[in-house]
């Protein structure tokens, strides 16, 4: 099987992160967990953008506008005095789908640099009614005044529960995407990206399948940004400034367009190397942008394209 | 009536200065088939060297003109590094490297300049008010970047559609490679066009300055905007990004100014409280996508 090195580097990978609170604990270091959960939740992002971009083709820029949604929809909730966090994320996930349809409606009709533009143009509209929304702190943003409730079940509030349940979510969603574009469903997504007027002449009108991969993508995101903003407790319109957008798109291209685990590797080296070089230099970005200018121009496949030699 | 006049007046001004973008980004793209979304931090570059050659020089007018040289070479220098093995490369590669720039040019910027904000005035000579008509008085800076853009984009045109150069640029936006083919050096062609749509862009923001602020990342707001009037023009058209961005900055313009108090008539004015600013910033993407909604290739297309 052609995964199969992907797939070792993949369980390696998630028995890393499973290994991150223990060793966190061990070493004192409690900021570590913090920033593999951020990790894990942006990876959860990325591979929700990946379904569309990497096997779909449909180049989004305006994926960062699920994260907001669905951590608007937490948050609108709890200033309302709704804490129930089963509520609040089916919330995130349906406003999030319902969102991503409206958007996918009219771009999907579009392609290639249309298709980018007007996704920005969706996501900068989100973006001002976000800043534009004095209810809800407005540019400021607000403070999530209590984290998702799921009494009995899960306590937001210990750390390390929460770390396991994004891992859990992570996993989860790695399995269900991976299903996905395995299905037949997924099989018309990637034709219709490969070719098209093939895709048609076989018999498959490609809008309706990648309008349902649009809003799956989307309601996975909105979950993201559920998690997110329980982890940064903190509610921005930041979080679908279109730079997100563009970082979500650099995690889904580092760790290698359309694999499994490329947008978890994707995510971790963005961020770890965000972290470092911010640890180093206060004039981080002067590094990072060539560094990402360097990675498109010569390291195409992705990271996780060492694994694997046969790249579909 | 005169608060109407006055506010189209800013629409247009707006407008001139998105075209002084549009249009450099709208040839790139048309003729090099390049998405770049560094134009904006060209806009900053342009900006910061005008401050900077203003202050070193005393003088306004040498400030422009070396702001508008260095722009020019800075584009050159972009176009020659980075951009040129990108050409051939897919809309996703382009935008992620590009992205990768802004993220350089921001940083660059504020470490030679700082991070704060910094304010500019216009030169005494452009400074007071111009009486137009009647009891209308109008900034005469803004007056000025009103006719410097029109003339610019007269030029332009005469430039594109009358020169030799002209020539060779329409000729390289429907067919590359037959160009090439007759002989003419390519390469240099696409450095040349860059290098003039980065001094558009450094003139838009050295004319920007003294109106709003200059500071590091000022690029990116204007340049979604720009993305906009030339998706809306039609993307490698410079009369598109001639009406797109009239169209544009009334639109951004007039709404900001009559949004409000014309949704206060209709309904409540604690709904148009709310509804009114937040409707007018959404105004132009909601244009571009009714646009791109009935014709996907703008309105005024170029011709393949």
């Amino acid at each position: 099987m052609r995964f199969s090195a992907q797939l070792l580097a993949l369980v390696v990978l998630l028995a890393l992160l499973a290994a991150v609170p223990p060793l966190a604990e061990l070493l004192k270091q409690p900021f570590y967990l913090e920033l593999f959960r951020r990790i894990m939740i942006f990876a959860i992002a990325a591979l929700s953008l990946n379904l569309i971009l990497g096997y779909g083709g449909m180049i989004s820029f305006g994926h960062a506008v699920y994260l907001g949604v669905g951590a608007y929809a937490v948050g609108v909730l709890a200033h309302y005095g709704i804490t129930n966090g089963w509520l609040q994320w089916a919330l995130a996930i349906g406003a999030s789908a319902v969102v991503a349809a409206a958007i996918g409606a009219v771009s999907i009709r579009t392609s290639g640099i249309y298709f980018i533009m007007i996704t920005l143009a969706f996501s900068q509209m989100l973006y001002y009614l976000g800043i534009s929304i004095e209810e809800f702190g407005g540019d400021d943003g607000m403070r999530l005044p209590k984290k998702s409730q799921f009494p009995g079940l899960i306590d937001l509030d210990n750390p390390v529960a929460f770390y396991y349940l994004v891992l859990a979510i992570l996993i989860a969603f790695l399995y269900l995407g991976h299903r996905l574009v395995n299905s037949r469903f997924g099989m018309v997504i990637r034709a219709a990206k490969a070719n098209e007027p093939r895709t048609r002449a076989i018999g498959f009108s490609p809008y309706p399948y990648r309008l349902a991969a649009f809003v799956i993508a989307g309601a996975m995101g909105g979950l993201a940004g559920a998690l997110l903003v329980n982890q940064t407790v903190f509610l921005t319109p930041e979080f679908m400034n279109w730079t997100r957008s563009g970082e979500l798109m650099f995690m889904v291209i580092l760790g290698g367009v359309a694999t499994t685990a490329g947008p978890v590797l994707g995510a971790a080296v963005l961020l770890l190397l965000e972290d470092l070089l911010a640890g180093w230099t206060q004039h981080w970005q002067l590094i990072l942008g060539p560094l990402l200018v360097l990675s498109v121009l010569f390291f195409r496949r992705g990271l996780a394209g060492i694994f694997s030699r046969d790249h579909g | 009536m005169i608060l109407v006049i006055e506010q189209a007046l800013n629409g247009l001004q707006l407008g001139v200065m998105l075209f002084l973008l549009a249009a450099g980004l709208t040839l790139v793209f048309g003729i090099m088939n390049l998405v770049n979304l560094a134009h904006g931090s060209l806009y900053m570059v342009g900006a910061y060297l005008w401050v900077a050659f203003a202050q070193l020089t005393g003088s306004y007018v040498l400030g422009v003109v070396l702001a508008l040289a260095g722009a020019l070479v800075v584009g050159m220098l972009v176009e020659i590094i980075a951009l040129r093995t990108l050409y051939e490369r897919d809309h996703l590669d382009q935008v992620l490297a590009t992205f990768g720039l802004i993220l350089f040019f921001n940083e660059l910027v504020a470490i030679l300049w700082g991070r704060s904000a910094l304010y500019t005035s216009a030169p005494s000579w452009l400074s007071g008010h111009v009486e137009l008509f009647g009891d209308l008085r109008y900034p005469a800076y803004r007056l000025a970047t009103i006719a410097v853009g029109l003339a610019v984009a007269a030029l332009l045109w005469y430039v594109v559609a009358r020169t030799r150069l002209g020539m060779l640029v329409r000729a390289g936006a429907s067919n590359r490679t037959m160009v090439a083919a007759l002989g003419v050096n390519i390469r240099l062609l696409y450095t040349v066009v860059f290098g003039f749509g980065a001094a558009l862009a450094g003139l838009a923001g050295l004319m920007a300055g003294p109106i709003y602020v200059v500071e590091p990342g000022m690029g990116e707001q204007v340049l979604i905007q720009v993305f906009v009037v030339i998706v809306v023009g039609g993307i490698g058209s410079i009369r598109g990004a001639f009406a797109g961005a009239l169209i544009v900055g009334m639109v951004d313009t007039l709404g900001r100014a009559f949004l409000k108090p014309a949704l206060a008539t209709i309904w409540s004015p604690v709904v148009a409280d709310t509804a009114g600013p937040a409707l007018a910033s959404m105004l132009i993407y909601l244009l571009m996508a009714i646009v791109l909604a009935l014709r996907p290739e703008g309105l005024f297309p170029a011709r393949a």
